[in-house]
């Protein structure tokens, strides 16, 4: 249960080698958060990774879950609440940024990596979405991205993936209200992770720390979407309304 | 899950915390009785009118039996023997019994509370000092068990029936829902109290005339002003008194001395801005709060309601607080370790958030009850808003400890936010309770968001993580 301060008892990572989950579940952890349980790809690996949230006070599990079958994302949600019961805090963290070049050159690949963006979002978001009805409370917390907002060259194939995992969470919020359940959406801007660590510094660079503490300020607000840095909302807002002749030299620096 | 029941998202008085759940309204014993010998998924627990602070009436994903259905009120007896239904509320308790003499043995600081509810908290009022908690006025009660099987129980039965009495006074709900109770009342001439009212300039003055003089009087509470700092910090407002007799009311007041109708004036208190609830602010309100009140009066008439409940005079002021909510924190520090009771005030005083309501008072004997609270000792209630925040929180926390060490605790029905670890502490009797509630409920059938967040049955203990031992 969350306690009437927001300190949630148990904390549920989709993606358990995401750098800023990682960050944002120790947050949780230090706030008392004392079951967290990582889906990732390698859970040996996870466990090894997960010292500072032991440290913070968690027991920390891990369960194999893989993104790129979309449809056996479903089964590792529910396993996962089966195992450990409920979760007030899902945060829903895997992603490919991909290359963009490469994407054109392998078509394969950017359907692959597609799936694993949109496709497993979609799955493993109503596995959590249903559980979280069940159970009368909890918040998903979904990773989108600024990507999402506005198709640009060098990141389309991600961008319209985020976009759609955008709207999905959006109409998922709509269809939870009432349940007691909800769904945040975070649209961090350029953070530094190992996710973009062979990129060049984007404007606006923000660091891991930066967005966990948006994650925790709108855990505690109640926000529907949020941020990071809170002012790419304004921003954003006039970026979408910019003919695409100005957004398209805006875009190649 | 039984058929008719609507979802609905709950809250406690403090508004924090919401979660959603199956609420069912029964009507009586039978279909409690029903809706509790189905298989219930998410367990289930009795609601009464919703006066917890926290979530101790809530079951997310779960069922709520919202028990106001079950307002049966018997005729009083001329001993002042009554059986009313467990949904019946204080209120109407005590419209019926003042105007037959009598009055509620113990009444917390609202009427607006079930039987079932002050059974199930074993609520505690002005008079515990001397008059104990409300389970010693239990003369028996009958609990709808999981499986539908619905137990007659008094204090003196023996051995299992007392064990499961005494364990569902204080049992916050976890071992069945309580659907009649048959109560002593005490006798009361009139609506009228004769009431003293003392100030006291800080804290040890407080504290000494509380020590000397609260056993000349039958009931007791002191507000105290915990915003001001230095050589006032602590200074408060004593009022102690009794029911008047007819021959303390004047003339005029004699034809109505057993009319009592009381009424919320107020219908609700818009909610006052997060930032005007300063330490400011607090301090100037303190200030008019503690000259407003006489330094020393004696023998004055107050009303039932004037008395016993200021603040029902408003119908929700908890609506002031806005959309954040509040919370209480309220403890007992046994007698001897007054030190810490004052580390404690100091503490708050100095503390993060200003607290905005503060009530101190003196509890006498326990009840046999192993989750009862009031021990011997001094309890401190402390309203503050529901400030999310690390600092806050940690504070709390502190808090918290120092009580545990002190070989105090915490009540339950005002609590939203304690740690699970301090649950065995503070309750040393846990497992004796336990053990009585799973003899009740063999396959988890009861439960509450309170208890997932406290683990107190053994089942929600374990999905916590919890060794039991641990601390």
């Amino acid at each position: 249960m969350t306690d009437a301060l927001g300190r949630p008892n148990s904390v549920l990572v989709l993606g358990g080698t995401s750098d800023i989950a990682l960050a944002t579940a120790k947050r949780l952890a230090e706030r008392g958060a004392r079951t967290i349980a990582l889906l990732g790809r390698h859970p040996d690996a996870m466990l090894a990774a997960a010292g500072p949230l032991r440290e913070a006070g968690a027991t920390v599990h891990a369960l194999p879950f893989d993104a790129s079958d979309p449809v056996g994302c479903v089964a590792a949600v529910e396993e996962a609440f089966r195992t450990y019961g409920d979760f007030d805090v899902v945060l829903l963290a895997f992603g490919i940024l991909g290359d963009q070049q490469r994407y054109e050159a392998d078509p394969e690949a950017a359907a692959r990596d597609s799936v694993v963006n949109f496709a497993a979002t979609v799955g493993s978001g109503l596995a959590v979405a249903r559980r979280l009805r069940a159970q009368g409370q909890g918040t998903l917390v979904v990773l989108s991205s600024v990507a999402g907002q506005r198709p640009r060259r060098e990141l389309y194939v991600y961008g319209a993936a985020k976009s759609g995992v955008d709207a999905f969470s959006i109409g998922l919020n709509e269809a939870l209200r009432g349940s007691g359940a909800r769904v945040m959406v975070v649209r961090p801007g350029y953070v530094q992770t190992k996710m973009t660590a062979h990129l060049p510094l984007g404007p606006m660079a923000q660091t891991i720390d930066d967005v966990a503490d948006g994650i925790m300020r709108g855990l505690d607000s109640g926000a529907a979407v949020v941020w990071c840095p809170p002012k790419l909302r304004l921003f954003f807002a006039v970026l979408r309304l910019l003919p695409q002749f100005v957004f398209r030299r805006l875009g190649s620096r | 899950m039984p058929e008719f029941t609507q979802t609905e998202q709950l809250t406690g008085w403090g508004r924090t915390a919401p979660t959603v759940a199956h609420v069912a309204r029964p009507f009586t014993a039978r279909q409690v009785s029903e809706a509790l010998a189905e298989p219930l998924p998410r367990g289930a627990i009795a609601r009464g009118l919703g006066r917890a602070y926290g979530d101790a009436a809530q079951n997310a994903g779960g069922l709520v039996l919202d028990c106001t259905g079950l307002d049966a009120l018997g005729e009083i007896s001329v001993d002042g023997i009554v059986t009313v239904g467990g949904g019946l509320s204080l209120d109407v308790l005590a419209r019926a019994a003042i105007a037959t003499g009598w009055f509620l043995p113990v009444t917390p600081g609202t009427r607006h509370i079930t039987v079932g509810g002050a059974i199930a908290s074993d609520v505690h009022g002005k008079n515990h000092h001397v008059d104990g908690s409300f389970s010693r006025y239990v003369r028996s009660l009958r609990l709808a068990l999981p499986g539908g099987e619905v137990r007659e129980l008094a204090s003196n039965d023996s051995a299992e029936e007392g064990a499961l009495f005494w364990a569902t006074t204080g049992g916050m709900g976890l071992t069945g829902t309580v659907v009649e109770a048959t109560l002593q009342l005490t006798p009361a001439e009139t609506r009228f109290m004769l009431v003293d009212t003392d100030r006291a300039q800080n804290l040890d003055e407080l504290m000494t005339m509380m020590s000397i003089g609260d056993d000349r009087y039958r009931y007791t509470v002191a507000w105290v002003d915990m915003v001001t700092r230095g050589r006032s910090m602590g200074r408060g407002v004593l009022t102690r008194g009794d029911h008047a007799p007819f021959a303390a009311i004047p003339e005029r007041k004699l034809g109505g001395a057993r009319e009592y109708a009381p009424r919320a004036l107020i219908p609700a208190v818009p909610p006052i801005p997060a930032p005007l609830i300063s330490r400011l602010n607090m301090r100037a309100f303190n200030e008019l709060w503690f000259r407003k009140a006489p330094a020393h009066r004696v023998d004055e008439i107050q009303s039932i309601e004037a008395f016993f409940y200021p603040l029902d005079g408003i119908d929700r002021w908890n609506t002031a607080y806005g959309s954040r909510g509040f919370l209480q924190w309220q403890c007992v520090i046994p007698f001897g370790a007054e030190e810490r009771l004052r580390a404690i005030i100091e503490a708050i005083v100095e503390g993060p958030v200003p607290a905005t309501l503060v009530v101190l008072k003196r509890f006498g004997a326990a009840s046999e009850g192993p989750l009862s609270f009031p021990i011997p000792g001094w309890t401190l209630a402390v309203d503050f808003p529901a400030v999310k925040s690390e600092q806050f929180a940690t504070f709390l926390d502190a808090l918290d400890l120092e009580v545990a060490d002190a070989g105090g605790r915490l009540y339950l029905a005002k609590d939203s936010r304690m740690r699970a670890e301090l649950m065995p502490v503070m309750y040393p009797r846990l497992d004796e309770w336990r053990a009585v509630q799973a003899s009740i409920d063999p396959h988890d059938q009861l439960t509450s968001d309170l208890d997932r967040r406290l683990g107190i049955t053994s089942r929600s203990a374990r999905a916590l993580g919890l060794r039991q031992e641990s601390v």
